[in-house]
């Protein structure tokens, strides 16, 4: 049974204009697959800011506004896939970005290791119904007592807070193996 | 003083006190941002009236980044003795979208914008 939080919509067009990057699971390092997220988000970012032409000056400020978001989305969720993956699953990781004229798509699917669900979404029921810009302040200023604390969820706090983004998950087995746990994150920019 | 990767420069310059970061700053996580989190502590440690934190050249900071500077705030309005302006560009979109809530961690943080 799949579990959904926040903002999810499985029903939108298959019109859109969409490109998808995918990463098969593999056994080197996380250090080195790092610079392949900003790679790959900077290349996404050049690619949607393509669909927005004009050489007004509101129109380059409007391309230069939505390559930076898109990188920093992109970036965002390949990070987090990347870094919570659960690297014995044997499963890729993608990201899809999908154009509309009133909004963009961002679509992240990974593996997730089964005893850290619990946590995550305990997390993300504070995310959806607490108010974001409190959290942000709460969990910077917790992380200054304490140093080992990570910033996990910061992404998503910047995406609602600063880029107005709305964000959802589904948490769903993979169809052959009821064993292996994934979630698919979307979040939605409005343009 | 000063930190250099790949893509980033982050250094001081003591005549000034001004920090300048510099480039696309997306290391994964704590761990390996602990060199630049030293280097500012070292800074709030050597205790200067003002700080000038320039981001004029910061294209990218993702958001282990973000959490890095934000840390830099509290700390430096924990220690009262310091002021600090941040020093951002009306040029890299992510700045105007996020650098104001430095000022929500510390009200009395003075932000300045070039265009």
């Amino acid at each position: 049974m799949a579990q959904v939080f926040g903002e999810f919509t499985e029903d939108f067009s298959d019109r859109s204009e969409f490109l998808v990057v995918g990463f098969s699971p593999s056994s080197l390092p996380i250090q080195l697959r790092w610079k392949t997220n900003g790679l790959s988000a900077d290349f996404l970012g050049d690619y949607v800011k393509n669909f927005f032409p004009g050489d007004t000056s509101a129109a380059l400020n409007r391309q230069t506004e939505i390559r930076s978001a898109v990188s920093f989305i992109a970036n965002e969720l390949l990070e987090n896939a990347m870094k919570y993956s659960n690297k014995d699953a044997g499963q890729p990781v993608n990201l899809e970005v999908h154009l509309f004229s009133d909004r963009l798509i961002f679509i992240s699917k990974n593996s997730l290791y089964s005893d850290a669900i619990a946590d995550f979404q305990a997390y993300l029921q504070e995310v959806i119904s607490g108010d974001v810009s409190e959290m942000y302040i709460n969990q910077v200023e917790k992380s200054v007592e304490n140093d080992a604390a990570e910033s996990a969820g910061l992404g998503y706090l910047t995406m609602m807070m600063d880029y107005d983004a709305s964000l959802g998950w589904k948490f769903d087995s993979v169809p052959n193996n009821q064993d292996i746990q994934v979630v698919t994150t979307m979040v939605q920019l409005p343009l | 003083m000063e930190v250099i990767g790949d893509d980033y420069r982050v250094w001081y310059e003591s005549s000034n006190t001004s920090i300048y970061c510099q480039g696309s700053l997306r290391l994964a996580g704590t761990e390996e941002y602990a060199p630049i989190v030293r280097f500012l502590e070292d800074i709030i440690a050597q205790d200067p009236k003002k700080i000038f934190l320039n981001l004029y050249e910061l294209e990218f900071l993702n958001s282990s980044g973000i959490n890095v500077l934000s840390k830099f705030v509290i700390k430096v309005r924990q220690k009262e003795s310091i002021s600090i302006t941040v020093q951002g560009s009306e040029n890299i979109p992510w700045q105007g979208k996020s650098l104001k809530n430095l000022q929500r961690l510390m009200p009395a943080l003075k932000l300045e914008w070039v265009s």
